[in-house]
């Protein structure tokens, strides 16, 4: 089963980034890489990104046929989405104890949200 | 290409036996993998120009065996260790398929990594294709298969078939897990996965056909047979599920139906009653009814209780209580959900949900139902059943 492992970005985070030494910095960053590695070599890792500051997303809507691109209402969000690991793993157990070893779980929390797959039942 | 296709059936068909065969005599899963590669290039070289060899699977054995010798005897000279006495090629048995998937299944693997190893070693499949029918990157495939082999190597991945009957309930289960990973809906994306429920049939015929008097791989034989026969009529075009009393009983597949029937129909009469040959008995039950409304209820809810007392589990309790409200009304199955939802098993199942939106629906209280029916499509974690259960509710507003 598949399950994606969410991690935010909020002010509560922003704060702890900002009190982090430059060496906590580094082994934060390094957690995450080590980690990337440990699910890969476990083979559980379908995908995992960091995302880039929302100051650079933009908005995108088709109105009337044509595309509209836009700097969107992402200014007064709060929180937003930093990054995330999608995994392929036996059940929900499994995916809490993946959870448990991303960094950021250490500090603010992580969210894990089962992943829709194509299964059905005759009833 | 004729050529090259039946080239390929042959080599296909033997290096699951080639496998065996290696591993049984020499051990180490990894590295007989590699000798019966490089006997399977070798072949793929030298027949299309010598000929298919008589014994096509004596060659490979043939071959394969002395360049694992060849490697044994590189990691002993690395070890500075005495050569290993030449060992004749272990000669060509029956049983080396099923001591390859007994290996699969071996009990230091979860059935994550027992399913794509399985399918690798005995059904003979590629990394990338597996990966395919598992959604899953093919990367993280190879490595689930690499960590497996290692983990049989550690716990000493080499055994006879003296622990067969300890082990056929794990090779079940993971056949079992195989056909039902390829069970789901037949359009667009998941075509490839029709392939593993494919693959689970023949290789749990074989497996039945080596074993004729294990009754239990009989009734998974016969499970997936008859559950397989419905696929034609359980999904819609756009990939929607169509409930079983919902579906267009002519595109049931008659062949495999005759096949579930008459394997079932032996094993009960042969053999000890398990819960497979009850859940292919309960299946016979449905294929043998010409339209949902002659379903024999009473056999089927009989059926029930005892795979309740032979394998409880949450999903049979539902299954049996279906059953009883079909039988007995749906007012006497709401009754019997509501003691059954206190079971922890089944808190919060979104099944519990759907069965009393179904039950509710057929008592006629159409506004709970509706409510059933969104909170179970909430539920859920499939989305051809969240689709399923949504349009219900909708129908219902």
């Amino acid at each position: 089963m598949k399950y994606l492992i969410l991690i935010q970005s909020n002010e509560r985070s922003l704060a702890l980034w900002d009190k982090m030494s430059d060496d906590e910095r580094t082994a934060f960053g390094r957690g995450h890489l080590t980690l990337n590695d440990e699910m890969s070599e476990a083979g559980v890792l379908v995908a995992s990104e960091g995302l880039a500051d929302p100051a650079l997303a933009r908005f995108v809507a088709v109105r009337d046929g044509s595309t509209v691109v836009s700097d969107g209402p992402f200014t007064e969000v709060k929180e937003h989405l930093a990054g995330f690991y999608l995994i392929d793993v036996g059940d929900e157990k499994e995916a809490f104890s993946w959870a448990a070893k991303v960094p950021d779980a250490a500090t603010i929390g992580v969210e894990v949200r089962p992943v829709l797959d194509m299964s059905g039942w005759e009833f | 290409m004729g050529v090259l296709k039946s080239f390929d059936d042959v080599l296909r068909a033997a290096a699951p036996q080639v496998l065996g065969a290696v591993v049984r005599r020499y051990g180490d899963f990894d590295a007989s993998e590699d000798a019966v590669q490089e006997a399977l290039l070798a072949a793929a070289k030298q027949w299309p120009v010598d000929g298919v060899p008589g014994d096509p699977r004596a060659w490979l054995i043939r071959v394969a065996s002395r360049r694992r010798i060849e490697l044994l005897r590189n990691e002993e000279a690395r070890r500075r260790r005495e050569a290993v006495p030449p060992d004749p090629p272990p000669e060509v048995r029956g049983d080396d398929e099923l001591t390859l998937l007994l290996l699969c299944c071996h009990p230091a693997l979860t059935p994550v990594a027992q399913v794509p190893l399985t399918l690798r070693a005995v059904g003979g499949l590629t990394t990338a294709e597996i990966a395919r029918a598992l959604l899953v990157p093919e990367k993280t495939i190879g490595q689930r298969i690499s960590r497996a082999k290692r983990k049989i190597q550690e716990a000493g991945g080499r055994f006879s078939l003296s622990s067969l009957s300890g082990r056929l309930p794990a090779v079940r289960q993971t056949l079992y897990l195989i056909f039902n990973e390829g069970y789901t809906a037949s359009s667009g994306p998941s075509l490839h996965r029709v392939e593993l429920s494919t693959e689970a049939i023949r290789l749990t015929r074989q497996l039945h056909e080596r074993l004729p008097s294990d009754g239990e791989v009989a009734g998974l034989l016969a499970l997936m047979l008859l559950t397989d026969a419905r696929r034609p009529a359980r999904t819609r075009a756009d990939g929607g599920l169509v409930p079983l009393a919902a579906q267009d009983r002519a595109l049931w597949n008659r062949a495999f139906i005759d096949e579930g029937v008459a394997v079932i129909t032996e094993a009960l009469r042969s053999t000890a009653i398990g819960p497979f040959q009850l859940q292919a008995a309960i299946a016979a039950v449905h294929a043998e009814a010409t339209s949902a409304a002659d379903t024999d209820w009473p056999q089927i809810l009989q059926l029930y209780r005892l795979l309740a007392a032979a394998a409880p589990g949450p999903m049979v309790t539902l299954n049996r209580i279906v059953a009883l409200s079909e039988v007995d009304g749906p007012l006497v199955g709401l009754r019997a959900l509501d003691e059954a939802a206190g079971d922890p098993a089944l808190a919060g199942h979104h099944r519990v949900a759907a069965v009393r939106a179904h039950l509710l629906e057929r008592a006629g209280d159409l506004d709970a139902a509706r409510e059933e029916y969104l909170r179970a499509a909430r539920l859920t974690l499939s989305l051809p059943e969240r689709r399923y259960l949504e349009s219900r509710a909708a129908g219902l507003r």
